[in-house]
């Protein structure tokens, strides 16, 4: 029992990591005021860029750096149309969005010839797991020994990159003179403005950092998560990083939980696939995968009270008043 | 301070600036002397928070130069401004709400890429910029918590902060008690003792005179007039301002009010955050009488417009109009309401009086929509709204008389004479009246004050809800005091002054209280 609760926590620590990602990515987006709809397809360009490049490349770290250039770029592109030209935030999202979903299986099938697949990833290729000093000499230690090996232990840079993350975020928004100014610009910009900091700058900060955490999730999926890029692999994940952000109130530490419980619920749900339960019977698996959409809708609801975000979020900074 | 070597610490020079076809700021000269208060007025749309925006750095002059203790100096943005030591306190307020006082202060200051240390350094700066000024304040405080006045004395920090030597306040009083800005001269007083020069803009001569060393005059994009404040007077300015005489009282004979038309027990309202708005407001309208109500915005009167004219359904009470019991359990809208002669000029004449995106003719019958008048038995009768829109426009010298120019193009004054024209017009028993006159120039104020006392003469019974002050003093005849949502006082005109509405709207009057509030 206590064995099957560890392997449970380690799924979901590595089914929660691109959702940490993205959504801190989003935090820092939305908290200078810019709505991102558009992070499942920065994590998608990254996937797709990180698989493709390590492929031809043969090494993980090249195919992060071009994870994170082409997601940087989606990033710059929603910033000139939402900062630069007041465009409307969903728009520009969902426009990139659609954008890769397209591209990336269009240009897999050019480049690589498998049907939009990127070859599989071996060796240096992939990001491998990092297995602790003494790891498998404690495995045998009661409880302390399993939720060393298994729980902390063996997993890729990049958790615990994610993880790391979560309180440097913390720092930076709320330690940092740019962490002021970023939150300054999300709640009213012309405090911003006349306190002679220029609003844009800061904006497309925001989104540039935004782009390289997508970027980073994205290399997760297809370089160290997976062995390769699939055919819309980051399934939605996107979408639910935007819902823990909300559900966590944009604030870095409850973000982390909220990304935590969906990766629990999505571990779950693959644990418990044919599983029987007693009293219930057999649970279907999409009820457990629906299971977060359905409690970000009823927390939001309900139990977490109102989630207020960024004051000046999605509206266009115009300078000139009437 | 004794350092000064240049007699003027700002000095403009030929500033223009042009709006595509308006010419916003005229060949300005002004000269403010060092370590003085200098008033700035002017009708709106004078040019008055242009010309700040460019000393501010908002908008860069077409043509001209300004110089900073006698030097030249090049102004392209906020930054700039702040670097040569001006100050801004904006009419609204440049905070960041949910922000510290201190956070609010240090925000483009913070001095250094970690706040912890700039934090600590502002603390003590602050606190020695409280003792030397007297703004007491608590700085760990969230600013929304803290009220306007306090705010604003934010606001003012924050550019001391900065090394402001040079503060200027656009309009600083209008959110303010009388005694929140008496509080704010006194601050002012005391800056200027510390050899801040300020630059003051408003509209209101009361605070011109009672505060300032100088004032210019702003008409039209250019600077009229300068005076010494000691040399002048509220006649003299009010005419430099709009060019012709005017006259800083309505003229009306005494009322005479016949029986109560509407009649109002116990109101009650909540909003959407469950906070009691109107609390169990009671009064009584007669018919041939102005009832003002006063009080600092915010506190319960556009609510109260709202129930009374049926546009939010009350929480408990009753009203008595026309015959009819309207409750809770029975409501009427506000279009049953308007059925029943009862008009209403909202406050807010952008979201609630108007559809910018409108011509003046469709505008001129929103509400009205539905009367025969308007209608065939398919199609809106374009040529009828036209002709009576022409009317109207003659009749109310709305200027451009363009019946097609959409709503959001006419003067603020022009928009509000379309929108009490379409309500005046439909012959109410009861007008419901709010903030007539804001954003109004002079001109216009004075023809609209006088429409509704004729409108009253003719026997109407008139509700007026104004935060100014003057105004409520010079129409109403009897004086109602709205503080946190209730009714706090009432008196009639002849009684009142302006130190008892002052003290009520604070809800620091109490009856029989002597001299000190």
């Amino acid at each position: 029992m206590f064995e099957t609760l560890i392997l449970i926590l380690d799924a979901t620590l590595r089914v929660s990591t691109p959702l940490i990602l993205a959504a801190l990515a989003g935090l820092f987006s939305e908290r200078s005021g810019i709505v991102d709809i558009g992070l499942e397809g920065k994590m998608l360009a990254g996937a797709f860029a990180a698989a493709a490049a390590a492929a031809v490349f043969g090494s993980a770290w090249i195919g992060l750096l071009f994870a994170i250039a082409a997601s940087v770029s989606l990033a710059l592109i929603h910033g000139f149309a939402c900062i630069t030209h007041r465009g409307d935030h969903i728009v520009s999202g969902v426009a990139i969005n659609t954008i890769v979903a397209g591209l990336t299986v269009t240009l897999g099938l050019d480049w690589f010839d498998q049907g939009g697949q990127t070859p599989s990833l071996t060796g240096d290729a992939r990001f491998t797991p990092i297995t602790f000093p003494f790891a498998d000499q404690l495995a045998d230690v009661p409880v302390i020994g399993l939720i060393y090996s298994e729980l902390l232990s063996g997993h890729n840079i990049l958790v615990y990159l994610a993880f790391a993350m979560v309180p440097l975020t913390y720092w930076i928004v709320f330690k940092t003179r740019f962490g002021l100014r970023l939150r300054a610009v999300g709640e009213n910009p012309h405090a911003v403005d006349t306190a002679g900091i220029s609003v844009a700058l800061v904006r497309y900060r925001a989104v540039i950092i935004c782009g390289i955490l997508c970027g980073l999730a994205g290399a997760y999926l297809s370089t160290a998560h997976n062995a390769g890029f699939l055919k819309d692999m980051s399934a939605g994940k996107g979408y639910m990083a935007l819902a823990a952000l909300i559900f966590g109130k944009w604030r870095p530490i409850p973000v982390l939980c909220a990304c935590l419980l969906f990766g629990f619920l999505d571990a779950l749900a693959v644990r418990l696939q044919g599983v029987s339960l007693p009293g219930i019977g057999e649970v279907p698996v999409q009820a457990i995968e629906v299971l977060p959409y359905v409690l970000t809708v009823l927390l939001l609801a309900g139990f977490i009270g109102k989630a207020v975000g960024p004051k000046a979020i999605g509206k266009p900074y115009v300078k000139e008043r009437a | 301070m004794t350092q000064q070597t240049h007699p003027y610490s700002i000095e403009l020079e030929g500033i223009s600036k042009r709006f595509g076809t308006v010419q916003a700021n005229k060949n300005i000269d002004l000269q403010v002397p060092a370590g003085t208060i200098h008033g700035i007025i002017g009708e709106n749309g004078a040019g008055k928070s242009t010309l700040m925006s460019i000393i501010y750095g908002f908008y860069e002059a077409d043509s001209g130069s300004i110089s900073i203790d006698g030097q030249q100096v090049s102004i392209r943005n906020s930054q700039d401004a702040i670097n040569v030591g001006i100050g801004m306190v904006h009419q609204h307020f440049m905070l960041v709400e949910n922000f510290s006082v201190l956070e609010n202060v240090i925000l483009g200051a913070e001095g250094g890429a970690v706040l912890k240390q700039g934090m600590d350094a502002a603390r003590e700066e602050l606190k020695r910029l409280e003792q030397e000024y007297s703004l007491d304040i608590d700085v760990d405080a969230i600013v929304e918590d803290l009220p306007v006045g306090l705010q604003q004395r934010v606001e003012i920090l924050k550019a001391l902060y900065r090394g402001a030597k040079i503060l200027i306040l656009d309009e600083p009083t209008g959110v303010l008690t009388p005694q929140e800005a008496d509080h704010l001269f006194r601050i002012l007083k005391s800056l200027k003792e510390q050899g801040v020069t300020v630059i003051l803009i408003t509209h209101k001569l009361r605070e011109i005179l009672a505060s300032t060393d100088n004032v210019s005059v702003m008409r039209q994009g250019e600077m009229v007039a300068h005076r010494e404040t000691s040399k002048t007077d509220k006649e003299e300015l009010a005419e430099l301002m709009v060019g012709k005489k005017v006259r800083l009282k309505v003229n009306k004979d005494e009322a005479k009010p016949e029986q109560t038309v509407l009649s109002a027990k116990d109101l009650s309202f909540f909003d959407g955050q469950g906070v009691e708005r109107l609390k169990k407001v009671s009064l009584d309208l007669k018919a041939g009488e102005i009832l003002g109500i006063a009080g600092v915005s915010g506190n319960g009167q556009s609510e109260l417009l709202n129930v009374l004219s049926g546009i939010t359904p009350m929480a408990s009470g009753e009203i008595q109009f026309a015959g009819q019991t309207i409750t809770a359990n029975a409501p009427k809208n506000a279009a049953q309401m308007r059925d029943l002669k009862m008009a209403h000029v909202p406050e807010d004449r952008h979201k609630m009086g108007l559809v910018t995106g409108f011509e003046a003719y469709e505008a001129a019958v929103l509400g009205y929509h539905d009367s025969e008048a308007y209608n065939g038995s398919v199609l809106m009768k374009r040529s009828a709204m036209l002709e009576e829109c022409n009317e109207r426009m003659a009749a109310w010298d709305v200027r451009p008389p363009n019946p097609h120019l959409k709503t959001a193009n006419f003067s603020g004054g022009n928009q509000q004479k379309i929108v009490i024209a379409r309500e005046v017009e439909q012959n109410p028993n009861v007008l419901l009246i709010g903030q007539p006159t804001r954003g109004v120039d002079i001109g216009a104020i004075e023809n609209i004050h006088e429409q509704i006392v004729k409108l009253r003469d003719a026997g109407k019974a008139i509700l007026l809800v104004s935060v100014e002050l003057d105004e409520i003093m010079a129409l109403s005849d009897r004086i109602i005091v709205m503080f946190d949502g209730a009714v706090v006082g009432e008196v009639s005109a002849n009684e009142a002054d302006e130190r008892t509405l002052g003290l009520m709207m604070a809800n620091a009057w109490n009856e029989g209280q002597g001299a000190q509030a």
